[in-house]
């Protein structure tokens, strides 16, 4: 395939994901909207091209990992795995629902396709590291990807495994931050600033560091990806310059953690985001 | 189980580190997937044996024990059995949200270690000296909690947990300087207490474990010489604790006096108390550390000044018959 076909396929996985993560947020009615929104492109570009998965058996050993240590993104990687193919997509629709299998944060427990739980911010970025390391002491030719949130990076946790990754080499380990400048108080620079950057930080604690500007672009995220996967000794930190609540007509305006909208503002951003995903098949 | 009771109140020239490290090697030679991840302090207990054996095996986490416990529960993850060692104070308190939420709650059944318990942390001082450390893994649901006393327990058990999938444990682990009870081979079940003084004349039962078990033999035969007759259970296990023995001590003695170097208003006393009030009600009363914080000293100081003594038990063990 062509790069610009398969760039062309990854902008309609992404707004395929994006219209089912609100649908399934939606199906609530409320939920972590915002932080769910920024990361799909980089979700789309996962799944839909680089991660190595077999939606049959979801602990393939040789597999992929994808942890969200921003657990709260849960509803995001819901909807990609479903349509990925790891369960129906009626199943998300349960969200947070009694008995459901789609919790709030994700939970590796409950989830077909979820690698690790994560929801207490920080630690995903720890056990995702822990996984990294187990599968190069098997000498396993995989990956393991984490998201963390730019607020999520106040945790002190994200530094100790950052130098843990770094210190053991483990350079099958790729963290993207979801640079969307916001937490849950407010502006993460009025909340609590990351000095000379995050990115800066990484490179600090020695890792490789790249940064892409748009980070609700695929073919950025896609070119980071592989650039990343050819860097060997370190792993490699890739800061997305991302939009929270991206496509979401009631959430992007107010960059929110979380959003209880009204039945008709639902109706509306799906609506939005059905006629997105219409304009970008239309575009082929 | 099966063991031998050797119980002369002599100390062992070993450590109980040895006893851990002599089974690691053991599993790890005999299993690839087995793990040490420790924390700056594999020269405390001689894990410096595991990393020349297997390097690639003995992870050093360095001084970061929120970290040290994700990895070891993400490790788990990926098909390993992982011992996660610091000091019983940094393995409980510094790393307990991760061992609750990467580890428990996930299903990742990650072998915490935490040596040094409650006195034992002695010249380091109440800083370090844990009497809380089981009271937070106690309280972690499916969680396995193990006070062992010496060389031949924590041999035993290190290999009995390994195997335990799907659920974390918690080990303590008195590094050196301690005595004696059991012979080497002696067998060991996870939940079961191990009764090493019984008899049909029993007044009284000791429900102890650590290094309260000598204390408790010792004042088991203080006791006899004055013609006062007791039981002695080594409760080894703290959590899934053995209800059943519990309950047949306090029907058979019909009073129970709990020895532990831990808070037992949060620990064995506290357990063993729970069970009694919902199947046998029998009174009780608690040796053990009573709702203080610890301070530096020489372990047989700190035993005297938290009366973690056969003297204490022996004076328990009077009042509570004075109470059936």
């Amino acid at each position: 395939m062509q790069k610009a076909e398969k760039m062309q396929a990854l902008r309609e996985f992404a707004a395929e994901i994006r219209v089912e993560t609100l649908k399934t947020i939606g199906s609530l009615g409320f939920g972590h909207v915002g932080g769910s929104m920024s990361i799909v492109e980089a979700m789309a570009v996962l799944y839909g091209d680089v991660m190595k998965v077999d939606p049959k058996n979801p602990r393939w050993e040789d597999r992929d990992w994808c942890v969200l240590s921003k657990g709260h993104a849960g509803p995001c990687a819901y909807a990609t795995l479903a349509l990925k193919g790891f369960y129906p997509l009626e199943e998300t629709r349960t969200l947070n629902k009694p008995s459901t299998n789609f919790p709030s944060h994700t939970d590796r427990t409950k989830t077909p396709g979820v690698d690790l739980t994560t929801g207490s911010l920080g630690q995903g970025m720890s056990t995702a590291t822990g996984a990294a390391l187990g599968n190069k002491i098997d000498g396993r030719d995989n990956h393991v990807y984490v998201f963390v949130g730019d607020g999520e990076c106040d945790e002190g946790q994200v530094w100790e495994a950052a130098q843990f990754a770094a210190h053991y080499k483990l350079d099958n380990l790729t963290c993207f931050v979801d640079n969307n400048k916001n937490q849950l108080d407010g502006a993460v620079d009025s909340v609590m600033s990351h000095g000379k950057g995050i990115g800066a930080k990484f490179d600090a604690f020695g890792w490789n560091v790249i940064d892409v500007a748009d980070g609700n672009d695929v073919e950025q995220i896609y070119d980071a990806v592989h650039e990343a996967l050819t860097v060997k000794g370190v792993p490699t930190c890739i800061v997305l310059n991302t939009i929270k609540g991206k496509g979401a007509t009631f959430a992007e305006p107010s960059a929110a953690h979380s959003s209880q909208p009204s039945p008709e503002q639902w109706e509306e951003a799906i609506a939005a985001a059905e006629a997105e995903l219409a304009a970008v098949k239309a575009a082929k | 189980m099966s063991f031998t009771l050797i119980g002369k109140h002599e100390k062992d020239k070993r450590s109980c580190r040895d006893g851990y490290v002599q089974a690691m090697l053991e599993l790890m030679e005999a299993d690839k997937s087995v793990v040490h991840v420790d924390c700056d302090l594999m020269g405390c207990i001689n894990t410096k044996k595991l990393l020349a054996a297997y390097p690639d095996r003995t992870i050093n986490a360095g001084i970061a024990e929120a970290n040290a416990m994700g990895v070891a529960a993400g490790l788990t993850a990926t098909g390993k059995k992982v011992w996660m060692h610091s000091f019983g104070c940094f393995s409980s308190r510094r790393a307990f949200d991760q061992a609750f939420m990467s580890a428990a709650y996930a299903k990742l059944g990650v072998k915490i270690l935490g040596s040094d318990p409650g006195v034992c942390a002695a010249y380091n001082g109440g800083t370090h000296m844990p009497f809380e450390d089981c009271a937070l893994y106690l309280s972690v649901p499916d969680a396995i909690v193990i006070d062992p006393v010496d060389y031949a327990q924590v041999y035993a058990l290190t290999k009995k947990l390994t195997a335990v999938d799907g659920r974390i444990s918690y080990m303590r682990m008195i590094r050196k300087g301690f005595t004696t009870i059991y012979a080497d081979g002696s067998d060991f079940e996870i939940g079961k207490g191990v009764t090493l003084k019984e008899s049909a004349d029993d007044q009284a039962t000791v429900i102890a474990s650590g290094i309260m078990v000598d204390e408790a033999l010792k004042a088991y035969e203080a006791l006899e010489a004055e013609g006062i007759q007791i039981r002695v259970i080594d409760m080894f296990t703290w959590k899934p604790i053995d209800e059943e023995l519990i309950v047949k001590a306090a029907k058979e003695t019909g009073a129970i006096v709990t020895a532990e170097n831990h808070n037992c208003t949060c620990g064995l006393g506290s357990a063993v108390a729970r069970v009694l009030a919902e199947q046998c009600p029998a009174p009780v009363e608690m040796v053990g550390v009573h709702d203080q914080f610890g301070q530096v000293g020489a372990q047989n100081f700190l035993q005297e000044a938290y009366k973690l003594t056969a003297e204490e038990i022996i004076a328990n063990v009077k009042k509570v018959i004075a109470r059936k």
